[in-house]
């Protein structure tokens, strides 16, 4: 029991440090030119790839860019203006029948990319808690 | 002995295989494997189902396990197939050796677990799966003799689990709660039910951290019975598990099992090592 008090009691350091206000994700990945480099990383990563490659084949790349770069910014909460109005993301993905072992294996690529780009580890993990949500207007539709 | 060595013989052969390894899941998520054969930690079954299969996958994977303690030490082979990431069923023989007593307990798991809702990461709510352990004693003659009614006895259990992304400052969060219904007597180790039979319903318990993608430190908690009147102890470890990619993860604990059929403070180390396929 000793030690799960000690557990929480760690827990509940950490929570203390997550509750401080931080600048948005936005600047803390470097602002629009950090999402501009992460999303080119993003796109290299795709472009090498074997396995999930096909499902951009058809894709207008410099379309596909401005998109993700946009909701991005707004998914780390940037100041961009919300002028642009896009497909939905279902829309986009449907009749691609995206499966859960393609979709974690983008997931995949997008960290290649995230350590391509030199983000840290605890921001890493807060743009994957930000997209992570999108899944279910992603796969198998 | 000679069923454990087999066990570990499989274990050696499938790492020489050629790897057509199942890898739909993000890393380090399956866990790792517990004590009993089951996808979990160390000494708790976990929601998640062993390997990296996912819906549209199988795989199968093999481990081996170690724990030394002052008085007693425990070696557990074991293999997991899991289905589509909806059924797990595994097989795991447990080797428990009394120095004291010059001899060795051998018991072997029988076990499935299946999937009921949701996805560690994904899902809104906690990933939910109910599981079935079903435990055999080679040779029942210590069971008896320290009072157990049975040589082979059944657990049952329903695992919630969830981990949070970002959730601790940045590093991701994992937790499980896991309710067993069980007469087991350390694992079934020393047989089933007893004179001093208690309430079979226990909590167990994991909390971890990820360091790194590859890197997580947890502790573990493990509720048990007392049916010998042996004073049998809960059971608690921290540990360290490392998943350097989706074919291998090595995990360390310092255990802490408290009394053990009349040995006081029962701590000491556990390794163990999983491959996937």
């Amino acid at each position: 029991m000793k030690l799960i008090a000690v557990g929480i009691l760690c827990v509940g350091i950490l929570m203390g440090c997550a509750n401080k206000a931080p600048p948005t994700l936005y600047y803390q990945v470097g602002g629009n030119a950090g999402i501009e480099k992460l999303i080119d990383s993003f796109i290299n990563q795709i472009g090498n790839d074997e396995q999930v490659f096909h499902y951009f084949e058809h894709a207008n790349i410099a379309h596909f860019r401005q998109g993700f770069i946009l909701h991005m910014c707004m998914l780390t909460d940037g100041p961009c203006k919300y002028s642009y109005v896009g497909d939905s993301m279902v829309d986009i993905h449907t009749g691609m029948n995206i499966t859960e072992k393609d979709f974690n294996h983008v997931v995949d690529l997008l960290v290649n990319a995230m350590n391509e780009q030199n983000i840290s580890h605890p921001i890493q993990n807060k743009i994957l808690s930000k997209t992570a949500p999108l899944r279910a207007d992603i796969i198998n539709i | 002995m000679l069923k454990i060595r087999f066990l570990f013989a499989c274990v050696l052969l499938l790492i020489s295989l050629p790897i057509f390894a199942s890898s739909g899941k993000l890393l380090a998520t399956p866990g790792v494997s517990q004590i009993e054969g089951s996808g979990g930690g160390g000494i708790v079954p976990w929601a998640q189902l062993a390997g990296y299969a996912s819906e549209d996958e199988f795989s199968v994977n093999g481990f081996c396990s170690r724990a030394d303690v002052s008085d007693y030490a425990l070696n557990v082979c074991g293999a997991q197939l899991n289905l589509f990431n909806r059924v797990e069923l595994s097989y795991a023989i447990q080797h428990f050796d009394v120095p004291a007593l010059n001899t060795e307990i051998e018991q072997s798991i029988t076990s499935a677990k299946i999937r009921l809702y949701g996805d560690i990461v994904y899902s809104q709510w906690p990933q939910l799966s109910l599981g079935i352990q079903h435990k055999s004693l080679d040779d029942g003659t210590v069971a008896k003799l320290v009072g157990a009614e049975d040589t082979s006895g059944t657990d049952y259990y329903l695992a919630a689990s969830k981990l949070h992304l970002g959730a601790l400052a940045g590093y991701n969060w994992f937790w499980n709660v896991t309710t067993r219904y069980s007469e087991a007597n350390e694992l079934g180790l020393l047989g089933f039910g007893g004179t001093n039979a208690q309430s079979k319903f226990l909590f167990e318990g994991s909390t971890a951290v990820f360091l790194s993608r590859e890197l997580a430190v947890g502790i573990e908690y493990r509720q048990k019975a007392n049916n010998l009147n042996l004073s049998e102890q809960d059971w608690n470890d921290v540990f360290v598990a490392w998943m350097p990619n989706k074919n291998i993860s090595v995990t360390a604990a310092y255990l802490d099992l408290g009394r053990i059929a009349g040995a006081d403070d029962q701590t000491g180390w556990y390794l163990s090592v999983t491959v996937y396929w």
